[in-house]
């Protein structure tokens, strides 16, 4: 499988699914620290995926989504934003409609 | 490799010409900044698409020479 079905595969087999650096336990990155923090917060299910394991993925999430930073979150194969957009939505309230109204929360 | 605070500015307003730009190195790095970016260009676009927009004006700078820029988008 070349790495951009790869991609597609995690997106679809994951309701939320949160490219990152490290691991939702352990992030190896204050930005995937911080997104990875806003999702427990909020209390719901989502698998992380640890770029520094495979470079071809780190670059690959970059071309997928047309975005150039780490960390990365999708629900229900959506790009939703990175680090900024992710808090900013956390803060307004948005990122929990957008849960609640895919029935995730 | 670090970019300096005019550098940032001159790449995004060489983009968005109308853009009011407030830069905040966070760290005194050089290399860890914020910035606050209003322009017209941006009504009716979703966040995802202004973040976009501002990557973009930084031509493949961000995630190499430029490691960490915290982006908040407005419209004017």
């Amino acid at each position: 499988m070349n790495t951009k079905d790869e991609i597609r595969d995690i997106i679809e087999k994951n309701d939320i699914c949160l490219f990152m650096k490290g691991t939702p336990d352990s992030p190896q990155c204050g930005f995937s620290m911080a997104v990875s923090n806003v999702l427990k917060h909020l209390n719901v299910k989502f698998k992380g995926i640890n770029v520094l394991e495979d470079q071809n993925l780190r670059q690959g999430i970059k071309d997928y989504s047309d975005w150039p930073t780490i960390p990365q979150l999708y629900i229900k194969g959506k790009f939703i934003g990175g680090c900024d957009i992710v808090k900013e939505m956390f803060e307004k309230g948005e990122l929990k409609k957008i849960l609640e109204e895919k029935s995730l929360i | 490799m670090a970019l300096s605070e005019e550098e940032i500015k001159s790449l995004i307003k060489d983009s968005i010409p109308d853009a009011t730009i407030e830069i905040k190195d966070l760290m005194g790095d050089h290399n860890h900044y914020s910035a606050k970016i209003s322009s017209k260009i941006f009504s009716g676009k979703s966040k995802v698409e202004q973040h976009k927009l501002v990557y973009k004006s930084l031509k493949g700078k961000m995630g190499n020479e430029l490691h960490a820029l915290s982006i908040t988008t407005e419209e004017k």
